[in-house]
């Protein structure tokens, strides 16, 4: 291998890290779960902070919230779960060890198996779901380098997290974002976790070319730092394969800042965590019944809700699958079919030019002034004839930009398309007169008459029936061909 | 006042002795007497004596009194109090004060009690003598030259000096059992689960409850229904079962594993004649629990694994001793935790560190988890055949203060005492004579919920006694 390696099969394999958001409180105990905005050390208890003799008391709804996820992802549920002890010594620790689960040594995660298909429907295949303790959060002024005191905030401490681990088989870092991406979409629909939410998602990522040896990537922030720290990875091991140096087996570190992997440790100096049962914590039995029970509870999956907008409505695959996978787009989507919309003109415009004018506006598509009243009006507008599509793009722009429906703007600035044939012709006569010289050579050239076209479209600013006008040029111009006058 | 019983004390307070008055001569007491046997780490002399005037009041104003109306109990150090430094006989957490009542605490205060005292303990309920105290050993108020018996030795101390009518102690592999046994009390280890933990400063989580300690068996159940009860702080807690026997005599098996390597020839004697003394009341047989063999060993594995990652939140970061900051959080951490521990808790920790290690984990700790299954199942087998199990509850008689050093010796001292600890089976000790001039326990193991089986037993050997 060496020289141009590009054909080599690259396999990323993910960990994610999910708080569960929208639970009241922490995983263990009665604390505030939703910490963010707190000042440091204030959702604390003798629980979370570890004092000498409390105990662990597990979250049900965690557990509810972990099954739907589980269910989501097509995993299979233990009937029987155990939650595992992970030792290790950080200040991020009030315990100097971590309630988590293994999937080992006895232990029994919540769920094992299981996939999820990303767009063009690649399958990535899921080893396990399992259920943990958020560490606390360590704060420093400036760098970890200059900062005098390492300072610890533990209201995270203690907050319900869920990990996702999949197997090896996502194979570049864009669909690593894809992947990523629907994820969120899934468990936002679910309403278990708030991706949005700075720190919400986390991701660890593997990474291993050709069969080599495995890197795991550590302290990505974001989806998109996921792509970037990615590909610069696959670029650092090419590197080295084509110079003819091993990959190390090691984990690194993304630096944001500098967009670089930097070695955190080398396999050999990898803890032994001592994993052992969790003493305080019984083992945990989810019945087929609250399994059940949770499925019947469960919103439509955006899997579930793109094979229904094609089956229901006829929409495209494409724009099932992007409207599907976005909450604010699906639920504009479905106002608009519910106030009589027309379910593909409706789809066209939210996965085109709406998507587009909101970016280029910075607006977000919950924005009070995305409403689906203007889309419903701006796409009746249109099907009546009332105005042209293009026309129509001017006036949704307008529209989202303030608070004015499609049909006030339409009204006010009158816009309304010109199909009136007997004040058409008038003008399209007026054309004629104007431009005799242009005239004759439409009657040899065709992109001549496009010109004549223009012209009326001119006068009209616009509004002229694109249709009609046409049928109109044509037909004077094949009276001026007999030798009729221009007009009959 | 000088009642006899803690039952005797509360129906005499209840009856409108005084409260306050009472609490005061047991100050006095140990005032006088506790400098010589050291069984309290804290005596609670301010806010005992305001418990108790406010107990007078609520007598005075004719409310319903709970069941250990103005009786003082001793607690063991290891139990949180709120307000009231839990210092777990260590170092570490000499200035300790939990924000918060155990589960335990917060029973007693409702059954209308007064905590008097934190009692002295072998740091981290560590050791079986009460020697492995940062705060100096306790002595045995029997004979101040001898060891009282471990780890709950102060509590033990406390109840067979006269300082209060009962205590609370926790037992993780005998902590109640022996020092009752070498002071000549009773005490009570209860089924796993019947006793909530919330409170309890972890040793050995999925050994150790917290049980009482008396010096009758009345006494004993008295404080035992007090602390009882599910409790949804405690995932490990169970609702609670009783076990009943059917009519006429108990049958009692009596494993000779009980009486073989390592227990003395005066215990082995004593308790074997007073077997036979009891022949005539209960039906006693001979069996044989090949697995108990290997509890020690298995217990320790367990209990010092369990210890080496209960005992990692001690950073000194948060709370307990903190000794001069500089170098990283790392080189922080050993400094704080080498000076804080004790030599025998390093010990352990290390040990179990050990024993959870990736490529040992399955020789030590996996092996003492199928240990423990078995024992399990072999006590299960002998309680379909007899009500109740018995042997000598120490294999030594109370030895002297500063007799055993080699920590082996303190360890094989737990040897007829853990496996009730590893089947999580309830078991009492209960005094049963005299033996070359000093006391003999005789231990009684029931099946979980078996509690009323025991205090039953116990009642007629205490006639026997």
């Amino acid at each position: 291998m060496g020289g141009e390696a590009g054909e080599e099969r690259i396999k990323i394999g993910l960990e994610i890290h999910c708080q569960l958001t929208n639970l009241r409180t922490k995983l263990f105990c009665g604390c505030p779960a939703d910490y963010r905005g707190s000042p440091p050390n204030t959702h604390i208890c003798p629980i979370c902070m570890g004092l000498p003799g409390t105990l662990p008391s597990p979250n049900k709804r965690a557990i509810e919230d972990g099954v739907a996820v589980a269910i989501a992802l097509n995993s299979e549920i233990s009937r029987r779960m155990t939650f595992f002890r992970k030792n290790y010594f950080y200040p991020d620790l009030p315990k100097n060890f971590q309630i988590s689960q293994y999937d080992g040594g006895g232990g029994v995660p919540l769920a094992r198996g299981g996939y999820l298909d990303i767009e063009g429907g690649k399958r990535i295949r899921i080893r396990r779901i399992q259920i943990e303790e958020d560490p606390a959060k360590l704060v420093h002024e400036g760098t970890i380098g200059d900062s005098a005191a390492t300072l610890v905030d533990n209201n995270r401490a203690g907050v319900a997290l869920l990990e996702i681990v999949t197997e090896p088989d996502i194979e570049d870092p864009r669909e690593a974002r894809a992947f990523l991406e629907k994820l969120r979409g899934i468990l936002e629909c679910l309403g278990v976790s708030n991706g949005e939410l700075e720190g919400a998602m986390r991701c660890d990522a593997n990474i291993s070319i050709g069969g080599g040896t495995r890197v795991e990537i550590k302290n990505i922030s974001s989806f998109k730092e996921v792509e970037r720290a990615l590909a610069f990875e696959i670029t650092r091991q090419r590197q080295l394969l084509a110079r003819g140096i091993g990959v190390r087996r090691e984990t690194r570190h993304w630096d944001e800042v500098r967009r670089i992997t930097v070695s955190l440790r080398a396999k050999e100096e990898e803890e032994d965590y001592r994993y052992f049962p969790e003493p305080d914590i019984v083992p945990i039995e989810i019945s087929e019944d609250f399994i059940e029970s949770v499925r019947r509870r469960m919103p439509e999956l955006p899997d579930q809700r793109k094979e229904r907008y094609m089956r229901e409505f006829g929409l495209q695959e494409h724009n099932a699958e992007l409207i599907s996978s976005n909450n604010a787009l699906w639920r504009l989507f479905e106002e608009c079919v519910k106030m009589g919309g027309d379910p593909i003109e409706v789809s066209n415009w939210l996965v085109g030019d709406l998507i587009s004018f909101t970016r280029e506006l910075g607006m977000e598509l919950t924005d009070p002034r995305v409403s689906p009243r203007k889309i419903v009006e701006l796409v009746n507008l249109i099907r009546s004839g009332a105005i042209s599509t293009k026309i129509a793009k001017d006036v949704l722009m307008e529209s989202l930009r303030g608070d004015e429906s499609p049909e006030e703007i339409v009204r006010r600035r009158g816009l309304l398309k010109i199909s009136d044939e007997s004040l058409l012709r008038g003008i399209v006569e007026e054309v004629f007169r104007e431009n005799e010289g242009a005239v004759k050579e439409a009657l040899r050239d065709e992109d001549v008459v496009n010109f004549l076209i223009g012209q009326v479209m001119r006068k009209t600013r616009g509004k002229a029936d694109p249709k009609l006008t046409y049928e109109l040029v044509k037909r004077n111009l094949e009276r001026i061909a007999h030798g009729e006058g221009p007009s009959a | 006042m000088t009642p006899k019983t803690a039952i005797d004390a509360r129906d005499e307070l209840a009856g409108g002795a005084s409260v306050e008055e009472y609490v005061l001569s047991l100050l006095e007491r140990i005032r006088e007497r506790d400098r010589t046997i050291n069984s309290f780490i804290t005596v609670c002399e301010a806010s005992a004596i305001e418990a108790a005037k406010a107990l007078d009041r609520k007598r005075g104003r004719g409310e319903k009194l709970g069941p250990l109306f103005g009786i003082p109990v001793a607690v063991k150090d290891n139990i949180c109090t709120i307000g009231i430094r839990t210092t777990c006989g260590s170092r570490m957490l000499e200035n300790f004060v939990p924000p918060y009542d155990a589960t335990v605490i917060k029973r007693i205060k409702e059954a209308d009690a007064i905590v008097i005292g934190k009692t002295n303990m072998d740091e981290f309920a560590m050791g079986s003598s009460t020697e492995n105290s940062y705060f100096g050993p306790t002595r045995n108020p029997l004979d101040p030259t001898r060891v009282p018996g471990g780890s709950s030795g102060g509590s033990a101390a406390a109840v067979a000096g006269g300082f209060a009518p009962l205590a609370l102690g926790a037992d993780t592999g005998g902590s109640i059992r022996c020092p009752a046994s070498f002071c000549s009390i009773v005490g009570l280890k209860p089924t796993y689960g019947a006793v909530s933990r919330y409170g309890l400063i972890s040793y050995a989580n999925s050994l150790e409850q917290i049980g009482p300690m008396a010096s009758n068996v009345d006494d004993c159940e008295l404080l035992f229904n007090v602390i009882r009860g599910y409790d949804p702080r405690d995932n490990t807690s169970l609702p609670q079962g009783r076990i009943e026997a059917k009519e006429g005599k108990l049958r009692i098996g009596v494993p000779k594993e009980f009486f073989m390597e390592g227990v003395q020839e005066a215990v082995g004697v004593h308790v074997r004649k007073f077997l036979d003394k009891m022949s005539g009341v209960f039906e006693i047989g001979e069996i044989s629990l090949p697995s108990l063999a290997y509890a020690l060993p298995a217990y320790y594995i367990i209990a010092m694994s369990e210890a080496s990652s209960n005992l990692a939140r001690y950073d000194g970061i948060r709370y307990g001793l903190r000794g001069e900051d500089g170098g990283d959080w790392n080189e922080t951490y050993c400094n704080n935790r080498g000076i804080g521990f004790g030599r025998e808790v390093k010990r352990r920790i290390i040990l179990g560190t050990f024993a959870l290690s990736a490529g040992y984990r399955n020789r030590y700790y996996i092996r003492a988890q199928k240990i423990r299954t078995l024992i399990r199942e072999d006590l299960g087998r002998a309680f379909k055949e007899f009500d109740l199990i018995a042997g000598p509850t120490m294999p030594v008689l109370p030895f002297k203060i500063g007799e055993k050093l080699d920590p082996l010796e303190i360890y094989m001292c737990d040897i007829e005492t853990v496996p009730a600890n590893l089947a999580g089976t309830p078991a009492i000790s209960i005094p049963c004579g005299m033996a070359n001039g000093l006391p003999v326990g005789l231990q009684l193991m029931a099946p979980p919920f078996g509690e009323g089986l025991l205090f039953r037993a116990g009642r007629i050997i205490e006639e026997l006694a």
